[in-house]
């Protein structure tokens, strides 16, 4: 399949492709980041995850139309304000699903799954009542739009290497939340031991609610990145839930780096192949590998040995 | 029951239960309902053959697939493709750039029979494969990822991206498998045309009739030691492999006999409804089957068939009225049943009705008092009655 | 060196070589050797942390070794499955009672009796007069011959206790393995246990972990020492209660 293009055209294709798979690697990232906390950490299956990215989403598309029809002149930073309103929204309804919901199901894993499922259902159908059928798309602001020339057959959208800077930070953010700050201490100091973490005073309950909605939060943000890049419809999210998890969990499901690493290698693998062979192809042939990988080593790609 | 007295495998409660379900299935509903109503019954029937296998692999054994649809398509896709072929006659495709090879074969430019649809002229050949190819399958997902101890959520997701793929596989090879819009335009099978009401009739019987096979099928794993064996691995996974159990091969075991019933189920679909395609394998279809299980209770095995027949009956006139609302209904379903009936109706028929019935219908007696059902136990899904 | 190490094999039912585990470089277990005759009731105490379980994990195949060898009747463990391992005669008892809670009495011990293991083998396997009998005698042994109808889940903590064991009395295994078999238990069932367990390890070697010194005396051949992995004293009672080093890391505490 290689031998219709030269050398240098080659180069180019996997560059592009590269570049490609590095957007659809940032969406990865930012759904799989609160998958990875929600699930990793928690053990609790959100199947209603990519709703609340979907949430986000809709957020951005609202703050978008404000700001051109009040505030035109600001319109360049709408999107900053816009995540942190999605933010604030997905993360919103994250604590009131956990308090309603998901606080009666921790020891039920499977459960969560079909609680969420449903609770995406229920959202999906509410999105098509009160936003429509139709799918919507943000307008960018002028400063993200077009393209850096890298060389003559090689340029790169702005808009995309915005997403991948924005996919960066939060990254980071999440990290040092975790690994590095009191609260990431008591997060996974519930994980480990529930009862032992009670019972030196930390309130796990409400480090759960705060831990989901962070996970949920995370989730808008990813919407809000997402507009950028794609349109957004009710079912948007659904179409990237199975990925998300499957990223997560060829990761190792507890190690973050284990996430960005599995979520590059899906979204390089898939956007590479996507160019050679037909979409769907490429994609069936992606999700079985992972599968096949995940048969022969189930842990994932990253794990902690413990002693039980 | 007491140890001493049980020499048969059905239980005086299991068999009135099952004459119960035969004469409503039998006798009632073709005597009430009009044609066009018992074939929408015919065709929740065979979805019924799938939240059975799940009360063996889901309730009894705790191993949630959430790719029950692939075992159905796959029994669907086997009979369909035999149908097909039966319709491709050079003689009925004639007009076609090939002829002797289905229509939507044709349309991609395609001018030979796929090496694969070859054996599916014969019809021994389709039935076994109806029954067999889902079981193969099942075995190597099954063989892999349980002799790795890989279960409980892990399974669940694999099992659901094999959904996924399962569907972009098929809608994407369309010239092989007829794409989005499936394997349509069935006629005849060995000559006798299932596409007349009379036909509709008599493939309802034989659909119940195959049903009922199937639950004494059932019924027999489920009072078997193996039955037993699926209870105790639930609860405790790690005594009954110190028992000297592999445990992975009975997971395998009840996995395959899972995705056996959902083809025969898939097949009877096709043969029913007359067509097949990708919307019956991918995840939505195949967690929907899921809730009809959860909806009879898991631990039932007849809870599953009224299950799949009210939620189905509920989504049919739903949908006929107020399309929005049902989305909303069956969500609603999920988190209801997760959350306050995690027993379905079998638990509720067990909790309110059975005791009432007096000791044939109920076991309740020797309990210390039945935990209510809003309020299970916090080690599983698994509430006192094994509600039948 | 090997036909010495083979030679001395034979005389034993079960001899630990080298023992090592680590887990991402903690050595529960450190190069640790003991040797338990036929008949011989071994008991290993240690503090908490010592590696005890992991002992009792490694030999029954539940945690692989990283290094070392376990031999069972001149069979290498360590390269066998839990089931394989317990189908050659080796039962263990967890730590909290491990029984079925879903089931009765009755089939918690028709599940353990060592007939219909395979798949096949239990969709055919029939309740006969054998298995009955057999059961009987057993509950009758556990003390809960008239709770066979009983849903496990309902029996005290000592009973289950019990019962676990009795899944484990209907294995017949040759190599007995308890972890805190009296752990939890009130005084009289303490006293029942003990009487119990004196009864079901004559005929066997019988590994326990035990925490209750009192107990400890009462039934074991030779006690071992455990500490950090590894053997810190092993010998009868007496002696192992004279060692400084034992009285300094345990029982001085």
């Amino acid at each position: 399949m290689f031998s219709d293009y030269s050398l240098a055209e080659l180069g180019s294709i996997f560059v592009m492709q590269g570049f490609a798979g590095l957007i659809l690697f940032s969406v990865f990232v930012l759904m799989a980041l609160g998958l990875a906390i929600i699930f990793g950490q928690m053990g609790v299956i959100n199947m209603a995850h990519g709703e609340f990215m979907i949430l986000g989403a809709y957020v951005t598309y609202f703050t978008s139309q404000f700001f051109l029809n009040y505030l035109p002149g600001l319109f360049g930073i709408y999107f900053f304000i816009a995540m942190i309103l999605a933010f604030i929204a997905a993360g919103a309804l994250g604590m009131a699903v956990e308090w309603l919901m998901i606080r009666r199901l921790y020891k039920r894993p499977l459960d969560t799954l079909l609680a969420t499922w449903g609770l995406s259902l229920i959202l999906q159908q509410i999105y098509r009542s009160v936003f429509g059928p139709r799918e919507v798309g943000v307008e960018l602001p002028g400063w993200m739009m077009g393209s850096l020339p890298v060389t003559d057959s090689i340029e790169m959208q702005i808009n995309g290497l915005f997403v991948m800077g924005l996919t960066i930070c939060i990254t980071i953010a999440v990290a040092l939340l975790m690994y590095r700050s009191n609260w990431g201490i008591q997060v996974r100091a519930v994980v480990q031991n529930r009862i032992m973490a009670g019972a030196v005073g930390i309130n796990t309950e409400k480090v759960d609610r705060y831990t989901f909605g962070l996970g949920c939060g995370i989730a808008g943000v990813a919407g809000s990145a997402f507009t950028m890049i794609g349109s957004t419809g009710p079912t948007s999210g659904q179409l990237y839930i199975v990925d998300t998890f499957l990223v997560v969990v060829f990761g190792g499901a507890q190690s973050l780096l284990g996430t960005i690493a599995s979520a590059f290698t899906i979204s390089q693998a898939q956007s590479t192949l996507e160019f050679f062979l037909s979409g769907s192809m490429a994609k069936v042939l992606t999700l079985l590998g992972v599968v096949i990988i995940l048969m022969l080593r189930p842990q994932g790609l990253f794990v902690i040995k413990v002693r039980r | 029951m007491t140890q001493s007295g049980r020499t048969f495998f059905l239980r005086p409660r299991d068999m009135i239960g099952i004459v119960i379900l035969a004469f409503l299935l039998i006798v009632v509903l073709p005597l009430t309902l009009d044609n066009f109503r018992l074939q929408f019954v015919g065709k929740y029937l065979t979805y019924a053959f799938v939240a059975l296998g799940l009360v063996l692999c889901w309730g009894y054994a705790g191993i949630l697939s959430l790719g029950q649809g692939v075992f159905f398509g796959l029994g669907g896709y086997c009979m369909a493709m035999f149908l097909k072929l039966e319709a491709s006659s050079v003689a009925n495709t004639k007009i076609q750039t090939t002829p002797g090879i289905p229509d939507f074969m044709d349309w991609n430019q395609i001018t030979a029979l796929p090496w694969f649809w070859e054996p599916f002229r014969s019809f021994p050949f389709t039935v076994l494969a109806v029954v067999l190819v889902p079981a193969i399958f099942a075995f190597i997902v099954g063989f892999a990822l349980f002799k790795r101890r890989v279960g409980g959520v892990y399974f669940a997701i694999i099992t659901q991206a094999l959904a996924a793929i399962m569907t972009i596989l098929i809608v994407g090879q369309q010239g092989y498998t007829g794409g989005i819009n499936g394997i349509t335009d069935l006629r005849t099978l060995n000559g006798w045309d299932i596409r007349t009401d009379s036909a509709k009739t008599v493939l309802y019987f034989v659909c119940v009739g195959l049903l009922i096979a199937c639950i004494l099928i059932a019924y027999f794993v489920k009072s078997s030691k193996l039955g037993r064996i699926l209870v105790a691995m639930r609860d405790k996974e790690d005594r009954v492999r110190f028992s000297g159990y592999d445990v992975s091969n009975f997971k395998v075991f009840v996995f395959c006999l899972a995705a056996s019933l959902s083809a025969i189920g898939g097949a009877m679909f096709t043969l029913q409804v007359g067509f097949m395609s990708p919307s019956f394998v991918g995840i939505v279809p195949s967690i929907e089957m899921v809730i009809y299980t959860a909806v009879g209770g898991r631990l039932s095995i007849l809870g599953a068939i009224y299950g799949t027949l009210l939620v189905n009956w509920a989504k049919t006139s739903f949908s006929e009225t107020f399309p929005e609302l049902w989305l909303l209904g069956l969500g609603g379903l999920f988190i209801a049943v997760v959350l306050a009936f995690p027993n379905g109706i079998a638990g509720l028929w067990q909790t309110y009705v059975a005791p009432r019935l007096g000791p044939l219908f109920s076991d309740a007696v020797k309990r210390r008092d039945a935990t209510p059902p809003a309020t299970p136990p916090a080690s599983g899904p698994v509430a006192p009655a094994a509600a039948e | 060196m090997n036909v010495i190490t083979d030679q001395m094999n034979k005389d034993f039912v079960l001899a630990v070589e080298g023992l090592t585990v680590s887990f991402d470089g903690f050595k529960a277990v450190n190069d640790l050797s003991f040797y338990v005759d036929e008949n011989e009731i071994r008991v290993i105490i240690g503090p908490n942390g010592a590696g005890k379980t992991t002992v009792l994990d490694l030999i029954c195949g539940r945690t692989k070794a990283t290094n070392g060898s376990i031999r069972f009747k001149s069979q290498e463990l360590t390269k066998m499955k839990e089931h394989e391992i317990v189908r050659a005669g080796v039962g263990r008892k967890f730590q909290n009672p491990s029984i079925y809670e879903d089931l009765t009495v009755f089939e918690n011990l028709e599940i353990s009796y060592p007939k219909g293991r395979s798949v096949f083998g239990a969709l055919a396997f029939r309740r006969d007069a054998p298995v009955k009998e057999r059961v009987q005698e057993i509950a009758e042994t556990i003390f809960l011959a008239d709770q066979l109808d009983q849903r496990a889940e309902y029996l005290s903590h000592g009973q289950k206790q019990w019962l676990e064991i009795g899944m484990l009395l209907i294995q017949d295994p040759e190599l007995l393995m308890l972890d805190e078999p009296v752990a939890g238990m009130s005084v009289s069932e303490r006293k029942k246990t003990a009487e119990l367990l004196n009864t079901i390890i004559k005929d066997r070697s019988v590994i326990v972990i035990e925490h209750d010194m009192k107990f400890v005396e009462d039934i074991a051949h030779k006690v071992t020492v455990l500490h950090q992995g590894k053997i810190l004293s092993e010998g009868s009672m007496a002696k192992v209660q004279a060692d400084p080093k034992v009285v300094e890391v345990y029982l001085g505490h």
